[in-house]
């Protein structure tokens, strides 16, 4: 399957079928990940149910400083 | 105390957490500012770069009420979505808007000011606006639900200090929610100055984490804060124009 994340077009391995996958993916040990799946913003709840499919948009944000 | 929605807090001071030359600086400058709310902002993340510092790593974020802010916004629409961005990950339910409407002074947009404030109150955000420093605006703000008015003392970053006391003060005067004077705090003696006007709290980041010593700053922003405060309650002497003597007249011996 292949997924565009911020910008960017990644293949990934057919296990992978949730928004929770796509991070695990990528982090061992997730830190604080805010996700927009094809606009819409995920809550941190739903990450585990909500499916991704080939072709699909995902935006992963974070916390940085800021004043 | 400082109230802000059903929220209070024993610090009115606010931490911004950008810029400190390293987290461990970062960590300990939180921790002796003895703040209760750290502001942060929401980027886009390397996700190719597991490895990159993390800010909320080094501090434990559940002894502090975290305020996003919607820095890097245009226009409210922008606004609303970094918002709805920060709440999705469960950690906080305060947002500072930040609408920036001039790209050299960033100072705020007024009107998308006013209309990310509207559209937040009514996803039932806990809103505290950065705005300038009109009096009009600010009250608007406040009609409009507003928790808490942010006006800058001078441009965010500038570290000028308060350049319009009398703006601050008709804002405080007027105001039923804790107004925060927000960006611009240069120094202590600015910090101390905007408590004394009777602002409820200071939103400051860059005179700490741009200090040659930023742990030690934040010290000194904390007593400065709290000295403007008890200064405020205790209420200060009228200026006269000429001297009275504090040593007694009677008695006097040559």
């Amino acid at each position: 399957m292949s997924l565009y994340i911020n910008g960017s077009t990644i293949d990934l391995p057919a296990h992978v079928t949730t928004v929770s996958d796509v991070i695990l993916h990528f982090f061992d040990d997730p830190p604080v990940v805010i996700v927009e799946h094809n606009g819409d913003i995920i809550d941190k709840t739903s990450h585990s149910t909500r499916e991704v499919a080939d072709g699909d948009k995902l935006e992963f944000v974070h916390f940085v400083g800021g004043g | 105390m400082l109230t802000i929605g059903e929220k209070t807090f024993q610090s009115r001071l606010l931490l911004g957490t950008g810029k400190y030359p390293n987290v461990d600086i970062q960590k300990k400058a939180v921790d002796v500012s003895e703040t209760d709310i750290l502001t942060f902002s929401v980027r886009r993340m390397d996700i190719f770069e597991s490895s990159q510092p993390n800010l909320l790593e080094k501090i434990d974020i559940h002894n502090y009420d975290l305020l996003p802010n919607t820095a890097g916004a245009y226009t409210a629409k922008e606004a609303v979505r970094t918002a709805k961005l920060a709440s999705a990950s469960g950690l906080c339910d305060m947002i500072k808007v930040e609408v920036i409407g001039d790209k050299k002074t960033l100072l705020p947009d007024p009107v998308e000011t006013l209309n990310a404030t509207e559209e937040l109150l009514k996803e039932g955000f806990i809103v505290l606006p950065y705005t300038s420093d009109d009096v009009v605006l600010a009250r608007k703000l406040e009609e409009m639900g507003a928790h808490a008015i942010m006006p800058g003392a001078s441009p965010i970053g500038s570290g000028q200090g308060i350049i319009n006391p009398i703006n601050l003060s008709f804002i405080i005067e007027q105001s039923n929610v804790p107004v925060i004077v927000d960006a611009g705090i240069g120094s202590p003696k600015d910090a101390a100055y905007a408590m004394e006007l009777g602002a409820d709290g200071i939103l400051l980041n860059t005179a700490v984490s741009g200090a040659n010593d930023p742990v030690k700053m934040a010290e000194a922003m904390k007593r400065a804060v709290e000295a403007g405060r008890l200064g405020y309650e205790a209420g200060r002497i009228p200026k006269k124009s000429y001297a009275t003597a504090s040593s007694p007249q009677e008695g006097i011996s040559i």
